[in-house]
């Protein structure tokens, strides 16, 4: 009886305990939206406190374009997961390489508008308030943005080299959180820069 | 402990290897024990360095129009001794334990990620040897001050170029900085484990109580460390790129500093005191001979302590003036926090009623504790009062408040936790003679210090002071608080000293001196590097008792 007992025990906690990666990679993802939500406070409680221009409404264009490629990504990462956990390893490259192309354009898309803040509209870091909680806030996301985008090429340039097999699935899975993470927080930011304080 | 076991132990630890080999073994480790040992390690030495910045400060307020030190090294001191004991002294500690002892009783093998713990370690040791580097580098080119001198808070804007030129601020921030990474991993990693590498039948309910509230924790590292790095980015823009976030010349705002710095620092002070509550929580019962009394509403209890504790950090804030709602909604908050710890005290007194209590230096500590914590708890509450608190905020009663806080509440668990695990870390008992010389020193010194400390506050002297005028009242009281800080130091020297005798003369300990019954006591002591020969099963809360009394398994009552 008891060692039924046991085992009964044995096969349900095998079975329920979540895998490790999954788990730090969500606890990782709480802890960076802990600072994103900071630098999100700091935006909404200095809008509008400039006392110097330029203002947002005078020089920012939402990024249509580009915020459509970020958000793409994720279902380009999304399908590239799932085939490569069928073995279609040919898709699965292709579809890895779009997403990295996608998140490049992205952060293209972000340098092409600094520059032309910067440049056009004399607006850095230093101007005034909004230049410092815009630069650090669109800045710190396009930081996440480049770190991810240099995770996927590992994975990409490993892919070519033919390591990547199905079982790796599970590890290029728990990279594709951490991507979709970087999108929702896009969501959020644009949201608040070009939406609710302009 | 089977003499081949021990055979074996003396091999890994390298008897007659070269110790080059030895120390590399030990730099390049990812087990969780050792890395866990080296936590301790690293946080002893910062103890005694912010010990001796603690007797610097008082030693300098003994009497009134002392001139011990200057005022810059005073405040050089009082910042780095507030920096020094919470980051690099309690957080470090409080992750060696959890290093150490959670795997070993949630019946794992070692941490879930060994390598990301091996990082963590090494980013919060090097945090502090940058903090400590700014004496030497903190002059850089400008010749102005050394290490940071802006307390341990760093309000702005005082942290604005302008009024502290040099490097001290930069090296407090990106000390604090880098060693908050590696707390945030070490956190992401003990979730991870808890989560996700419990024994086969070590359901959540049965976990020991150390591992749930270092779970809970790892959760509140995980949800404060982080704004404080936002925050301490800021700072780092502020400083160096010429932003504006804290800059009240530009329209930037001093308060938001401080909003950010206690969103950290508040629940701070919970991922410094659940781990200490953790140790009691397994002491008390083992020395008390009965099981925990009301588990379940100490795991509840926890949790929502974890949760109040994200919602009162403006009760540091009241003196800065803010609007009634807000000091409303904060003192109603704190004063709902004091329930769940009341519930806790409860559970505690309730396990020791009726036990067998037996009082060794380990269960000494924790019952110094209990009263000491409840004390502490008391003028928390009283400062948790906006008007109270308008009246002796900042003044030195604040500070007797959360030094009763942190000394005689978590550094007491923390003595009581040395004594208990010592023998299964080192495999040798630690010197009971000395232990009850170390906490009767001890206790003497704490209350003659912190006790009396509360008087001088209420007389209106003012935290931080360099130095005072005779015949306002407080110089006996400061006299009497600068022995009582000796009798402290003494009585850590004893402790020392008591470490290093039992390490090479204690006498041998065995698998289970205390007769316990959580996991970790199951295997020899010092553990194999493997933990477990075979993954254990268990069917209850306390596994060895289990093991132990097979006629009369705990799993009938639960």
């Amino acid at each position: 009886m008891s060692a039924v007992t046991t085992l009964i025990i044995q096969t349900q906690s095998a079975s329920r305990l979540p895998c490790r990666g999954k788990v730090g990679m969500a606890t990782l993802i709480i802890a960076e939206s802990a600072i994103f939500a900071i630098f999100v406070v700091a935006y909404l409680f200095y809008a509008g406190k400039s006392l110097t221009g330029p203002t947002p409404r005078e020089v920012l264009n939402p990024p249509i374009f580009f915020s459509i490629c970020l958000l793409s990504s994720s279902l380009t990462i999304h399908f590239a997961t799932k085939f490569l956990e069928r073995g279609r390893r040919g898709a699965f490259l292709g579809l890895l390489s779009l997403t990295i192309l996608l998140g490049g354009l992205f952060l293209y898309g972000t340098a092409r508008e600094w520059y032309r803040l910067i440049y056009e509209h004399g607006l850095t870091i230093s101007t005034n308030l909004f230049g410092t909680t815009y630069y650090s806030l669109v800045g710190l996301h396009a930081f996440h943005v480049t770190a991810g985008l240099l995770m996927l090429s590992i994975v990409l340039l490993f892919g070519l080299a033919g390591r990547v097999a199905p079982e790796q699935a599970g590890r290029v899975d728990v990279l594709s959180l951490y991507w979709h993470f970087v999108d929702a927080v896009w969501v959020v930011v644009f949201t608040v820069v070009y939406v609710v304080a302009r | 402990m089977s003499s081949d076991a021990m055979a074996i132990h003396a091999a890994e630890v390298g008897a007659g290897r070269p110790w080059v080999q030895t120390l590399h073994e030990w730099v390049t480790t990812v087990d969780h024990k050792r890395l866990g040992i080296l936590y301790v390690l690293l946080a002893l030495i910062f103890l005694i360095i912010g010990g001796i910045e603690a007797i610097v400060i008082r030693i300098q307020l003994m009497r009134p129009h002392n001139d011990f030190v200057s005022p810059q090294v005073f405040n050089r001191m009082f910042t780095m001794h507030g920096t020094t004991m919470i980051f690099f002294v309690i957080m470090p500690v409080m992750f060696g334990f959890a290093n150490y002892l959670v795997p070993l009783m949630i019946g794992a093998r070692d941490m879930a990620f060994p390598r990301l713990n091996a990082f963590g370690f090494w980013l919060t040791a090097f945090g502090g040897l940058l903090l400590y580097f700014s004496f030497v580098g903190g002059n850089g080119l400008y010749g102005a001050g050394n290490a940071p001198d802006v307390g341990w808070f760093a309000y702005a804007p005082l942290t604005s170029r302008a009024f502290s030129v040099g490097h001290s601020t930069d090296f407090w921030t990106i000390a604090v900085l880098v060693s908050g990474f590696g707390s945030i991993a070490t956190a992401i990693n003990i979730i991870t484990t808890v989560l996700c590498l419990r024994c086969p039948g070590m359901t959540l309910s049965r976990m020991p109580l150390l591992a749930w509230m270092n779970l809970v924790m790892a959760a509140l590292v995980i949800l404060a460390v982080s704004p404080l790095t936002a925050a301490q980015i800021m700072l780092s823009i502020d400083r160096y790129l010429g932003g504006h976030f804290f800059d009240t010349q530009a329209g930037g705002s001093a308060a938001l500093w401080m909003h950010f710095f206690w969103i950290f620092g508040h629940p701070e002070v919970y991922v410094l005191v659940i781990p200490a509550f953790a140790f009691a929580s397994e002491i008390i019962p083992v020395f008390s001979r009965k099981p925990i009394f009301g588990y379940p509403a100490m795991v509840a209890a926890t949790v929502c302590i974890g949760f109040i504790s994200m919602a009162v950090w403006a009760h540091h804030m009241f003196t800065i003036g803010m609007n009634s709602m807000a000091n409303t909604f904060f003192v109603l908050t704190t004063m709902i926090i004091a329930v769940p710890t009341g519930i806790k005290i409860f559970n505690w007194l309730g396990t020791m009623w009726g036990g067998r209590i037996q009082f060794k230096t380990a269960m000494l500590f924790c019952v110094g504790f209990l009263f000491q914590f409840l004390i502490a708890g008391l003028t928390g509450v009283m400062l948790g009062t906006a008007p109270f608190n308008w009246q002796l905020g900042n003044s030195y009663f604040v500070i007797a408040h959360f030094h009763y806080v942190i000394v005689g509440g978590i550094m007491f668990c923390l003595f009581g936790a040395f004594y208990y695990w010592f023998p299964k870390v080192t495999g040798r008992m630690l010197n009971e003679t000395l232990g009850k010389l170390h906490f009767w020193l001890f206790f003497i010194g704490f209350h003659l210090t912190f006790d009396t400390m509360h008087i001088p506050g209420v007389l209106g002297m003012p935290r931080r002071i360099y130095t005072y005028e005779p015949g306002r009242g407080w110089d006996t009281w400061n006299l009497i608080i600068g022995i009582g800080a000796f009798i402290q130091g003494l009585a850590i020297l004893i402790f020392v000293a008591n470490l290093v005798f039992s390490y090479f003369r204690g006498s041998k300990a065995g698998n289970d001196p205390w007769d316990a019954w959580t996991l970790e006591w199951s295997v020899s002591s010092p553990p194999p590097s493997y933990n477990f020969a075979s993954i254990p099963t268990v069917s209850s809360r306390r596994p060895l008792w289990d093991r132990k009394h097979p006629e009369d398994p705990d799993n009938r009552y639960e």
